[in-house]
């Protein structure tokens, strides 16, 4: 399903407005028939990432390769690709059929054609028998599948996703993500899709590329930035609730892995309670989410505010004072000044073997 | 008769009541100030100029017949047609055409939109004295620029030939920056995601302005158009500055025409029954523009 073969490549971009830093210098290369999530916090960036792509910016510096095609200079029209804005962009005057089929037009397509293209958009979006309404007569969900059935109806091999579930509610946020994921493997597209949602990156991505402050903070498979983040920012975006990270100075000596100062890094599922005789960190529950398999315990420690997810129902209360550890193989260490990981002294085993290229 | 539907007629009488009540304070308004004049005006139409020597007298549809009769008033309908044919036309895409160009991201913004608006808070009489200044045979702007090139010495206002394009060129520079405010309130409403999904589907800029903009554009348009109709029936004050109606007649705008026969030939029955026939036609094209035009646009 991936070739190796590289579908775009961005090398050295930069885009600045005035002293706004859009994209600060970045070289990303993404392979064709990927599903590739830009992710990161409003204002890292990545939207701006991907109008340079779709050629909607033309960047300051740098060079843009679309199929092997320097594209940097060519306009939108020419460079093969589709997008579906946030949102959805749709022509409110046309209908549904009139908005899908709007760039065939444009270009001029037979009408056999059209109609035959437009019947296979229909129906691999669901939204056959809605092709004369209006997008004003459209719910949310229906309008988005608008938006998706233009994207694919041209055919291009990339398409482009800015945030294109954030208008949606939670319930159908899930659905479409599948369908979307479903779609793209179906017709073998390359997409690049944008969000702020971890979930969500996680949920869909063969690959991620975290971002911040216009630039690359990380990027691999999501299991990658999720067992490996190479940053304490990777840590503390990716996965919810968020890692905790602890400044090892303020912990016992027993948990602090021989670091004076420095990040130690756990995920919420890898804290537990301690046993009777087992080193600790004193901790006092200041809050209880019980979720049904798994319960959130809010601590408060000397360390500073952590969040730990224990299985089932534990014996804690508000307020109680509880002793917390972890096991050596499930912390993450990071430089303090640089945030940068710091590969674990002790030799842990290596991760399990990953697989690659999840089928959803 | 059974109770129930006995209480339900009640009901739907009560809710009758209630209704006219409802609509009592705009009947009485319109009665007041539309209905009732146009019906004084209708009566008005059928009776004779009255002079100290032969009162007024009934004379029914006399008045329109002469009027018909009259060569003056198909000069002064051609005029009014000939002025509303081009005005609207032109003013309406000249306003677009600024409005576009003053909402792209050009230089001085601001500024431009400014020029182009101040016509159109300047009152028409001061619009018309500047215009009288461009156009004075010989020391004028404009004969100053023409003798530039070597064309010299037009009288513009004061020859038939020339003076109802005079009037027409003031005109449209005074509506169609009043009109552009429109036309940049409505570009303003449409997101720019539209522009940029139709860069992505190929569409070029004239693709995008004639499928997407135009029709988006076209509630404004409806709304413009009426106005300016309007306008070419109602506004003449810079004819009393400009011209007065002349020469012969040349510049003469229907509205013009009746305020002559109401006050200055004193004959308002005549200008009763041109007061009438401006009415009808206009109500004739307010219901086409309505009907038609209404059904074709999208509202959002």
């Amino acid at each position: 399903m991936t070739s190796p073969a590289p579908f775009i490549v961005l090398t050295g971009i930069t885009k600045s407005w005035g002293d706004s830093q859009g994209v600060a210098g970045i070289d990303l290369t993404i392979a064709r028939g990927d599903f590739v999530v830009l992710l990161g916090p409003s204002g890292c960036g990545k939207s701006t990432t991907l109008r340079l792509i779709a050629g909607l910016e033309t960047p300051n510096t740098g060079r843009v390769l679309i199929d092997g095609k320097d594209v940097t200079a060519l306009p939108p029209a020419h460079r093969g690709l589709s997008m579906v804005f946030q949102s959805y962009a749709l022509f409110p005057h046309l209908s549904v059929a009139e908005n899908i089929i709007f760039g065939l037009r444009v270009r001029g397509l037979p009408k056999a054609e059209r109609s035959e293209r437009l019947e296979k958009a229909l129906s691999l979006t669901g939204l056959k028998g809605y092709e004369d309404r209006k997008p004003s007569a459209l719910s949310g969900g229906q309008r988005q599948r608008v938006a998706l059935a233009r994207a694919i109806v041209a055919g291009h091999p990339l398409c482009l996703m800015d945030e294109p579930l954030s208008n949606l509610d939670a319930k159908l946020r899930h659905e479409v993500r599948q369908e979307i994921r479903q779609l793209q493997q179906e017709l073998g597209m390359t997409v690049v899709y944008v969000t702020h949602d971890q979930t969500e990156a996680m949920g869909m991505a063969d690959r991620i590329v975290l971002m911040k402050n216009g630039l690359i903070e990380q990027q691999g498979p999501p299991e990658d930035l999720y067992e490996q983040p190479a940053t304490a920012f990777a840590a503390s975006f990716v996965g919810s609730p968020p890692m905790a990270l602890l400044p090892a100075g303020k912990l016992p000596p027993a948990l602090s892995a021989g670091l004076a100062d420095g990040l130690i890094g756990v995920r919420p599922e890898a804290l537990r309670l301690a046993g009777a005789g087992e080193a600790g960190l004193p901790a006092r529950v200041t809050g209880v989410e019980f979720l049904g398999g798994e319960t959130l315990v809010y601590l408060d420690s000397a360390a500073g505010a952590l969040i730990a997810k224990l299985p089932g129902r534990p014996a804690v209360v508000r307020g109680s004072d509880v002793q917390i550890t972890w096991s050596a193989s499930d912390r993450h260490l990071f430089e303090a000044a640089s945030g940068k990981r710091i590969s674990n002294p002790a030799g842990l085993s290596a991760p399990a073997e990953r697989k690659t290229g999840r089928m959803v | 008769m059974t109770d129930t539907s006995q209480l339900h007629r009640i009901e739907s009488r009560r809710l009758a009541l209630y209704g006219s009540l409802l609509v009592l304070p705009s009947v009485f308004m319109l009665s007041l100030f539309a209905f009732w004049p146009t019906l004084a005006t209708l009566w008005a139409s059928l009776f004779s100029k009255g002079t100290s020597r032969r009162p007024s007298s009934f004379i029914g549809l006399d008045n329109y017949e002469s009027l018909f009769a009259n060569p003056d008033f198909w000069q002064v309908v051609g005029n009014n047609l000939i002025y509303a044919g081009v005005t609207i036309p032109v003013s309406i895409a000249l306003a677009l055409g600024m409005a576009l160009w003053a909402n792209a991201r050009i230089p001085a913004r601001a500024m431009v939109r400014i020029a182009y608006f101040t016509p159109a808070m300047l009152p028409m009489v001061a619009a018309a004295n500047l215009w009288l200044f461009f156009y004075t045979p010989d020391i004028g702007v404009l004969d100053r620029l023409f003798g530039l090139v070597g064309i010299g010495g037009t009288n513009w206002l004061g020859q038939p030939e020339t003076a109802l394009a005079s009037v027409i060129v003031v005109t449209i520079w005074k509506e169609a920056g009043f009109f552009m405010i429109f036309y940049l309130a409505a570009l303003q409403t449409i997101p720019p995601d539209l522009k940029e999904a139709a860069l992505i589907e190929g569409a070029g800029r004239w693709t995008y302005f004639r499928r997407i903009l135009l029709p988006l554009l076209m509630p404004t348009t409806l709304f413009v158009m009426v106005n300016a109709m309007i306008n070419s029936v109602k506004l003449i004050d810079h004819l009393f500055i400009l011209t007065k109606g002349g020469p012969n007649n040349a510049s003469k705008l229907i509205l013009y025409w009746i305020w002559e026969n109401a006050f200055s030939y004193f004959d308002r029955p005549m200008a009763a029954a041109l007061t009438v026939l401006v009415l009808i036609v206009l109500g004739i094209v307010a219901l086409i523009q309505f009907a038609v035009l209404e059904r074709r646009i999208h509202y959002r």
